[in-house]
């Protein structure tokens, strides 16, 4: 999309230099994203990957105009490097990180009610896979050779549930816009909601699939927002039909403790908002399909 | 992560909330000594359990003497007790706490809970204590209010006056009610608590503020800055599959059916177990060994699954990214060349090296089923639990 990230989109990763991170970045490069330097405080001056490492992500933004940062620091200190990059003025930035407490997340997102909306980052994630607009440009850690170029939008609260999707709709011989891992976690940098409405006015998007789970409310909200303001047509898939109540299944904001949580009442509510529902996670790809063909 | 009533009591009277005079003990004669200790002439017997509805179980025992307190404590000792919220299997009880008893005038609700829509801290307060907060939503909705707290600044006095006097509380109890309100508020935030919950919280017939009965979760992501807080897990109330598999990084939960998982990342877990059911299966567990299914997660995670007696056939399930299948095949042999897996095993792998992941899995002479998708895995999962 070029609703989040493009081939243009100039990207930093913060905590550039440990083994993650470098890890990262090569496999991001490779695949073609425009990776232009890296942030470790105290190695700034240095090269890493050919590329130059700075202290502060407002150092690198001023020299390189970057607009988009993936993080890979330790949960302890995300918080902070995710307000960090709010500060400096990137636009969009992936919490890859699972672990941060969900206090800190509270935190990040109080922390940047001060921008007004257009000055704003989008924060995606954390506890999740990442951003990748197939062909353009990848700020994740999905296998990039599974998604096809194409006009589905795909928003997912799984990183390999996400895969699965993207790898039923490349043997279908359907593509995906930008694909949008929107991570595990209780409290998230962008929701269901906030990702559906960019793609709505994406003109590369033609359909979304939204690929849910049990526990918290965002799924209904983005269902409901559908319902009122969204003319592409959604298709869903909602994990954790068998799953225990009041369990935390390996997310952490997978737990049902409210009524709207349990994944058959997700799908009955989304249903009523006039969302497509595939019925079982191995037909997400031909419900995408049966959904183009009425189009 | 959980804590026992006791902990999470102590825990209040630290941020200022008022609470019975008592303490912990681990033996009848002990118990003896602990009621004169505290004194007074009527004690409360409870047993430590990380679950509520104890009362109901038999979990809590008033007593006239001393000597009833030993009884009492002999009695529940050692005993496992099954209440609504345990599961059948029940909670073995291994701390008794005495406590003096307390003269109830009015018995209160109060719970903070993160609230996920608002991304906020929500107090919520009811006059019906001692009814456990989903009976009051169901029967008695209307004498419950909240109030959600800005996290920036924190809990300010006129919110937890107003919450107060909402609960109908006598003027001159006001200022000590908000206190214990922001006392419980402090707690959460400051020890990165997921869930707080005194019911009741009471008021004693000498115009006493005071929490009765306690709960309270904890955060497991932010336990490496809460040293005080993760000390008190007590890995006695927890599955102990679940808890071989906490300490070695797996994400699971043991379930009641009898096909064992091995899938690698939560969501995709989830939608495995879906499969299975709607093939008409049921699994055994919910194991996510993580996005990156690592050979050594992978061993540990067969060392788990087939340790429970229950698991007729095991499935595993890779969806390979960056890790490649023929890296977790390898990690499949391995894993089966250290443990012995006498049941029928299913795998699928899928993503990134697909065909030389099967190849290696083909070539090993391992005995397993090869399935291509989701469906596929669940459909001969469930075949071959049938034989």
């Amino acid at each position: 999309m070029t609703v989040l990230i493009d081939k243009k989109s100039k990207i930093i990763i913060q905590g550039f230099t440990g083994k993650m991170g470098s890890f990262h970045a090569e496999e991001m490069i490779e695949y073609g994203s425009n990776v232009v330097g890296g942030v470790t405080p105290g190695k700034g001056g240095s090269k890493h990957l050919n590329l130059p490492v700075f202290n502060t992500v407002k150092d690198a933004v001023s020299e390189t105009d970057a607009d988009a940062s993936i993080l890979f620091v330790p949960p302890a200190f995300a918080a902070d490097s995710a307000m960090e990059a709010a500060d400096a003025g990137i636009k969009t930035c992936v919490a890859i990180v699972d672990g941060i407490p969900s206090h800190d997340m509270i935190r990040i997102k109080r922390y940047m009610r001060r921008y007004t909306k257009s000055s704003k980052m989008t924060l995606v994630g954390p506890n999740c896979a990442g951003i990748i607009s197939p062909g353009k440009s990848m700020l994740g850690i999905m296998p990039g050779h599974i998604y096809k170029e194409g006009r589905i939008g795909i928003i997912s609260r799984s990183g390999t549930l996400g895969y699965e999707a993207a790898q039923q709709l490349k043997n279908l011989n359907i593509g995906v816009s930008t694909s949008v891992g929107i991570g595990g976690d209780p409290i998230n940098g962008s929701s269901f909601r906030d990702i559906i409405e960019k793609f709505e006015t994406d003109d590369e998007t033609d359909a979304i699939l939204m690929i849910g789970e049990i526990g918290g409310p965002q799924e209904v909200a983005a269902g409901e927002f559908a319902k009122e303001n969204m003319k592409k047509p959604v298709i869903a898939y909602i994990a954790g039909l068998t799953a225990p109540k009041g369990r935390v299944m390996g997310h952490a904001g997978a737990i049902v403790s409210a009524y709207g949580e349990s994944a058959i009442e997700k799908v009955e509510i989304l249903k009523e908002c006039g969302i497509t529902i595939s019925k079982n996670p191995s037909v997400m790809g031909d419900t995408v399909k049966a959904v183009l063909e009425k189009m | 992560m959980d804590i026992h009533e006791y902990q999470a009591k102590k825990i209040l009277s630290d941020f200022g909330v008022t609470i019975p005079r008592g303490g912990i003990v681990y033996s009848p004669e002990n118990a003896e000594n602990k009621a004169r200790e505290i004194g007074g002439s009527k004690w409360v017997v409870k047993a430590q359990i990380h679950s509520g509805a104890r009362g109901k179980a038999g979990g809590i025992i008033v007593c006239d003497t001393p000597l009833e307190v030993a009884q009492a404590t002999d009695k529940l000792l050692g005993k496992k007790l099954v209440t609504n919220q345990t599961g059948p299997e029940g909670k073995i009880v291994n701390r008794i706490y005495i406590e003096e008893a307390t003269d109830i005038e009015r018995e209160l609700y109060l719970g903070l809970v993160f609230d996920r829509s608002s991304e906020s801290i929500m107090v919520v307060a009811s006059t019906e204590g001692g009814m456990s907060v989903e009976e009051i939503s169901k029967e008695k909705p209307e004498t419950i209010i909240r109030s959600k707290i800005e996290v920036a600044v924190g809990m300010q006095s006129f919110q937890a006056r107003e919450l107060a006097f909402g609960l109908g509380i006598d003027p001159d109890l006001i200022r000590r009610a908000s206190e214990t309100i922001i006392g419980c508020y402090k707690a959460f935030s400051e020890l990165d608590a997921t869930m707080v919950e005194v019911n009741p919280l009471v008021i004693s017939k000498q115009k006493q503020i005071l929490a009765l009965d306690c709960k309270m979760s904890f955060d497991n992501n932010a336990m490496f800055r809460r040293n005080q807080v993760s000390e008190l897990r007590d890995k006695t109330q927890e599955d102990s599959k679940e808890v071989f598999a906490s300490d070695r990084g797996l994400n699971y939960v043991s379930l009641d059916g009898n096909i064992g998982n091995i899938i690698n990342g939560a969501g995709l877990a989830m939608a495995s177990m879906d499969m299975i059911k709607l093939a008409g299966g049921s699994p055994a567990n919910f194991l996510d060994v993580g996005g990156g299914a690592t050979p050594e997660k992978i061993v540990k995670a067969f060392k788990l699954v087939t340790m429970d007696e229950k698991v007729k056939v095991i499935l595993v399930n890779i969806f390979a990214g960056i890790n490649r299948c023929d890296w977790v095949a390898e990690g499949i042999v391995e894993a089966l060349k250290k443990i012995e897996v006498n049941v029928p095993l299913v795998i699928r792998l899928a993503g990134t090296n697909v065909e030389k992941g099967n190849k290696i899995l083909k070539e090993s002479k391992i005995n397993y089923i090869e399935a291509n998708t989701l469906e596929d895995a669940a459909n001969k999962a469930v075949a071959a639990l049938k034989g």
